[in-house]
């Protein structure tokens, strides 16, 4: 009887209840966390619950014993610096692995350096260690087209691409590679090793923030670090990212960072300059328009018009 | 007559499933797994040649297993043994060893005696795969 049992467990299924499948693989928390925590970035965001909705078809039609092949899930992130391709590589991690696509869900992140060898005979063992790492995750490689140095022909970055083609093709099950990088040299890059652009299923754009998009940013890093913007600092915030943007190495996300770290700089160097005093919670939490205003950034931009 | 050393030698040989469930346990256990191998099949030879350097901090098996499957493409006609090692205080020594790639045809050992003084006799276990030269014992059986 238990025979009988077993071999019902195994017979492919006829039905299967989507939206129970969905909560089942808890998708939907993955998902919602992505909207809650990452801002704008909506291309980003649409291509993710696509893949997601892909993946989740797969094990659906894996269910009813439907001809499935394993996709390929290797991705290519563009994008200028701190748009946050890092951060959604990350994400990308836990949600293949929540859906069952890779086994561990941990990401190795490398570049250049960790790939390629300085003599001969380095480079594979080398790259090969790396890969032996990743396996069952993600193999994050920033920078990507570092890899491939056009004008020096000996350059052994060739050898670790021709690796890493070779383990993409034929471990497509065992690893993820996501290459990231800034959209015009990937670009260049992919033209001169037309066989990474056709290993790799997904190649997602990430476009700059939006003046709004960045001030939402810097208000949910400070929320996490326990600091606010009073509502004069939000003003003086407001043009600071105006200002910034027009000065040159703006890196989106990484500057905001950047400023409101030396802003916590500035409002603890207030708060300790007038010693006799006793405070609250609220005034350790609180920056002030003043510690935004002392930034260089104003001053520098007020010069640059002047001359 | 088949070789039993190491775990599991007296189960049918693991399959890749198998093997990779067993390296998965000694990964998650903290071991450094070596692949070894060799066409010295007497009982007294410890030390087996390495493949490659013992692999350790990684978190899934499917690495092992391409090493492995290097290997075999290279000694697919001798021994090879996947060992773990465990390298934490007190125990340092090498906590599971299993056989995993085998000679199709593996000829066994003989028995000699030697009469030594006194009518005392010594016991000692001669391969016959030993009786070629290294590299060539298991090349065409």
């Amino acid at each position: 009887m238990t025979i009988a049992k077993e071999k019902e467990l195994e017979a492919p299924l006829e039905t299967v209840d989507v939206r129970r499948e969905f909560a089942d693989l808890g998708i939907g928390a993955v998902l919602d966390q992505l909207d809650s925590e990452l801002i704008g970035l909506a291309p980003v965001k649409t291509r993710i619950r696509e893949i997601a909705a892909l993946l989740l078809v797969e094990r659906i039609r894996q269910k009813m014993a439907l001809a499935t092949t394993f996709p390929t899930l290797h991705m290519s992130f563009t994008g200028n610096p701190g748009t946050g391709k890092t951060t959604v590589a990350l994400r990308m991690a836990s949600i293949l692995h929540r859906l069952g696509f890779v086994r561990r869900g941990h990401v190795i992140s490398v570049t250049r350096d960790d790939l390629v060898g300085q003599y001969i005979g380095h480079t594979a063992p080398k790259t090969k260690e790396i890969l032996k790492k990743a396996m069952g995750g993600v193999l994050f490689i920033d920078e990507a087209y570092y890899l491939y140095r056009p004008d020096n022909e000996r350059d052994y970055g060739q050898e670790a691409i021709e690796i890493l083609l070779q383990i993409m093709e034929q471990q497509r099950e065992d690893l993820v590679v996501i290459l990231a990088g800034y959209g015009e040299r990937m670009e260049k890059f992919f033209q001169s090793n037309p066989g990474f652009r056709s290993r790799i299923a997904h190649h997602i754009d990430f476009p700059d923030y939006s003046d709004v998009e960045l001030l939402a940013i810097a208000e949910l890093m400070l929320q996490q670090q326990n600091y606010r913007l009073s509502s004069s600092a939000r003003d003086a915030f407001i043009r600071y990212i105006a200002v910034r943007k027009t000065q040159p190495l703006f890196s989106n996300a990484r500057s905001i960072r950047n400023a409101l770290d030396r802003i916590r700089l500035r409002q603890a160097n207030r708060i300790v300059s007038r010693l006799d005093r006793v405070l609250t919670a609220d005034d350790v939490m609180s920056i002030e328009a003043g510690d935004v205003l002392a930034s260089r950034v104003f001053s520098k931009g007020a010069m640059d018009k002047e001359t | 007559m088949r070789i039993t050393q190491g775990c599991f030698s007296f189960l049918p040989d693991l399959t890749d499933e198998q093997i990779t469930a067993q390296v998965q346990y000694c990964l998650d256990k903290g071991w450094a797994v070596n692949i070894e191998f060799t066409d010295d099949p007497h009982p007294r030879n410890t030390y087996w040649e390495m493949w490659g350097l013992p692999m350790f901090d990684l978190p899934d098996a499917a690495g092992i297993m391409r090493e492995l499957a290097e290997c075999r493409r290279v000694y697919g006609d001798r021994y090879i043994r996947i060992s773990g090692f465990d390298s934490s205080h007190g125990w340092e020594s090498v906590r599971i060893s299993f056989i995993v790639n085998r000679p199709k045809d593996e000829p066994g050992f003989r028995l000699d005696r030697q009469e030594a003084v006194g009518r005392n006799l010594r016991y000692s276990t001669h391969a016959y795969a030993v009786e070629r030269p290294e590299g060539e014992r298991y090349a065409d059986r």
